[in-house]
């Protein structure tokens, strides 16, 4: 189990750090999401791994998991999914004001050129798919 | 005067609320309350620090839980000084937002304004570790709001950087959090000193792990060179008073790793050995040449004013790093030092981005502003604290850091850097200072060369006067700028209180006992179960042989 658990920390670690850089909104987002789910599931397994016990203390329980990370990944949680919500709606809003959602600091000259090309030459696509649409229906 | 602790945290949290429901439609009414809180805020945080100046360390039970179980907070010097500066620096930030009318450009900005008081003063006055992760969000999520207050193109797309950075730094903060507690089994900031005094030179791979991942968190918050790239554009980019107000959320960052590796991790410890000579202490001077040499390259005035700041943590953290008394000491008094001068820059530029036609911060020059000369002197006055000339306080911040390195094996490349680096520093200023407050009467006497033969200029001034602009900013400005030349002037006093914070942080033995000595409720235990936990389940508590009484009842808050 503890391998399973190292591994499954790892991979979504990993993954979530692959996410957080690339340079657009969506994937840095689901990145940190990934990321906060590993630091979640690393939380849970430091109170170290048990399974079906109680997270009791009471004379006689010999054998229990520990109820304070529990109470940690609680407030981990919740506090990851607020942010989550909040960067969402700032990267929206910024995708939305900017009409460009990249996360990284270039200046505009080169954002603009690279748009405007690509806004040209979807320009000119988008007649012709709407032309195409019309001839089949 | 026990609960009066829990007073800097339960006021902005009850006055943020209040201002949402009651007066959410009422900038005047808003503004009145808001004020009254902070004002309170900066008169309770007044009487804490008089409560704990002769050394009295007051522990606040939330819940009265007795100490490793429930969450403490604690006054002692160094978080009543930093709650002292806090409020202080948010009644004159508060004044010039009202003044200049930044409040009402946007929606909530005085309960988000609250509510960022009310993480800043919980971080400082937290005893217990994941408590300070829980306020570091209070005041993060609080500072998104404000940083993207009034909105704006250019502000979403720096917020969406800074927040991300942030969650990141928050992961990062849970992953350290969460190795801390695997190794010792608790997050009270006592207890763990405890604990990890006890802990042996043999198994501590997971607390050194643990160690770095915490200094790495802090160093995001204090913008330490390769963990700074969240700042320039987020400070740059946010409205001027949060900006002000943000000179002192770096400081936290400072605040986070002098508690921590004074009680925590001490500097004798051999787990940490090399954190601060090997690592930090490069990264800091990076950070201050990078800082300076920011200033030298920035275009406009407000990144001018962010490189500034990244500067001055570089040369806080270079102090820190040092790790002596003397050193944490001159670090304690350049924070308040640059926290104040930062502020005063920020809204400086935000004076002058108002009053200019054109080229709002932009470093070029542009027709003269209304009431250039004051400004310009102000501006003029901030630079030199800010860059470390005498006479104000950043000259001798500048040489209480650099006596404290004198006692370093990296002396010659500490002064070098410093030394070097301010000379940059004062090149920049001079350079912003001049092109934007000198050229312009260079540009002013072109104009009116050029439209001098229409004759229009003139007339055209005299048949529309402009509004006066509003003199409660130059207040506020001004106001920063007279604490700035009190900390000078009161320069003795002042280093030797801190030097008696320092000395109470060096000695962490009182702090310990105060937190976990306190009497409150305990966990009813009458079978001893407590016994079982320390044997069966948490298997880290096998490290510790129970010499102390605590250590018997296992297990933390």
């Amino acid at each position: 189990m503890e391998l399973l658990m190292a591994s499954g920390i790892g991979v979504l670690t990993f993954a979530g750090i692959y996410l957080v850089l690339r340079l657009r909104t969506f994937p840095v987002i689901i990145g940190t999401s990934l990321l906060s789910y590993a630091v979640n599931v690393f939380l849970f397994s430091t109170g170290r791994l048990v399974v079906n016990q109680p997270p009791i203390l009471r004379d006689g329980v010999e054998s229990y998991t520990d109820p304070l990370p529990q109470a940690l990944v609680l407030t981990a949680i919740v506090i990851s999914f607020g942010m989550t919500a909040v960067i969402v709606m700032i990267a929206l809003n910024a995708f939305l004001s900017a009409d460009d959602d990249h996360v990284d600091d270039q200046p505009h000259g080169a954002f603009d050129v690279q748009r405007k090309q690509r806004g040209a030459t979807m320009g000119s696509d988008l007649p012709a798919g709407d032309a195409e649409d019309e001839v089949r229906a | 005067m026990t609960h009066w602790i829990v007073a800097p945290i339960v006021l902005p949290a009850m006055m943020a609320a209040i201002i949402v429901l009651i007066a959410r439609e009422h900038l005047a009414l808003q503004r009145v309350l808001s004020m009254a809180a902070t004002v309170a805020l900066a008169l309770i945080a007044a009487g804490l620090a008089w409560h704990a100046a002769d050394g009295t360390i007051a522990v606040y039970l939330l819940g009265d839980w007795q100490a490793p179980f429930g969450i403490v907070l604690v006054a002692d010097r160094l978080s009543t000084t930093f709650v002292l500066l806090t409020a202080v620096l948010a009644v004159i930030v508060l004044l010039y937002a009202i003044g200049s009318g930044w409040d009402g450009r946007g929606r909530h900005f005085h309960a988000l304004f609250q509510f960022q008081l009310m993480g800043i003063a919980g971080a400082f006055l937290t005893g217990d570790a994941f408590n300070l992760f829980v306020f570091f969000e209070v005041l993060l999520i609080a500072s998104y709001g404000l940083m993207l207050h009034s909105g704006g193109t250019e502000r979403y797309r720096a917020g969406v950087q800074y927040v991300v950075y942030n969650l990141l730094g928050s992961t990062l903060f849970l992953f350290a959090l969460g190795t801390i507690y695997a190794e010792t089994g608790t997050l009270n900031m006592a207890h763990l000193a405890q604990r990890v005094a006890e802990i042996g030179s043999e198994a501590t791979g997971g607390l050194r792990v643990a160690a770095v991942l915490l200094l790495l968190v802090f160093a995001v918050k204090a913008a330490i060179l390769p963990l700074h790239f969240w700042l320039p554009g987020a400070y740059a980019h946010a409205p001027a008073p949060v900006a002000a107000l943000f000179a002192v959320m770096t400081k936290i960052g400072a605040y986070g790793i002098i508690r921590v590796y004074t009680l925590v991790f001490p500097p004798d410890l051999a787990v940490t050995q090399g954190l601060f000579d090997t690592w930090l202490l490069p990264g800091a001077l990076l950070t201050l040449a990078l800082g300076m040499i920011g200033v030298l390259g920035s275009r406009g005035l407000d990144r001018l004013v962010a490189f500034a700041v990244i500067g001055s943590m570089g040369m806080l953290m270079a102090s820190i790093s040092v790790f002596t008394e003397k050193g944490i000491s001159a670090a304690l008094y350049y924070a308040i030092h640059s926290t104040l001068a930062t502020a005063a820059l920020f809204l400086l530029v935000d004076v002058v981005r108002d009053r200019r036609k054109g080229p709002s911060a932009r470093l070029t020059a542009a027709p003269p502003i209304e009431g250039g000369a004051l400004i310009a002197g102000m501006f003029f006055a901030a630079a030199i604290a800010m860059t470390g000339l005498p006479p104000l306080s950043g000259f001798l911040g500048k040489l209480l850091i650099l006596d404290a390195a004198a006692q370093t094996p990296a002396l010659a490349w500490v002064w070098a850097v410093i030394l070097g680096s301010s000379l940059v520093a004062v090149v920049g200023f001079a350079r912003a200072g001049s092109t934007v407050f000198w050229k312009s009467h260079e540009v002013a006497a072109d104009q009116a060369r050029v439209t001098d033969p229409e004759e229009e200029q003139g007339a055209h001034e005299a048949a529309d006067p402009p509004a006066r602009p509003p003199v409660l900013p130059l207040v506020a400005i001004g106001a920063l700028l007279a604490l700035l030349v009190a900390v000078t002037v009161l320069a003795g006093p002042i280093t030797r209180y801190l030097g008696a914070t320092t000395a109470q942080l060096f000695a962490p033995q009182p702090y310990i006992s105060a937190v976990l000595e306190k009497a409150g409720k305990e966990i009813a235990d009458p079978h001893g179960a407590g016994h079982a936990e320390g044997e069966a389940a948490e298997a880290p508590v096998e490290d510790h042989t129970g010499g102390v009484a605590q250590d018997n009842e296992g297990g933390s808050h």
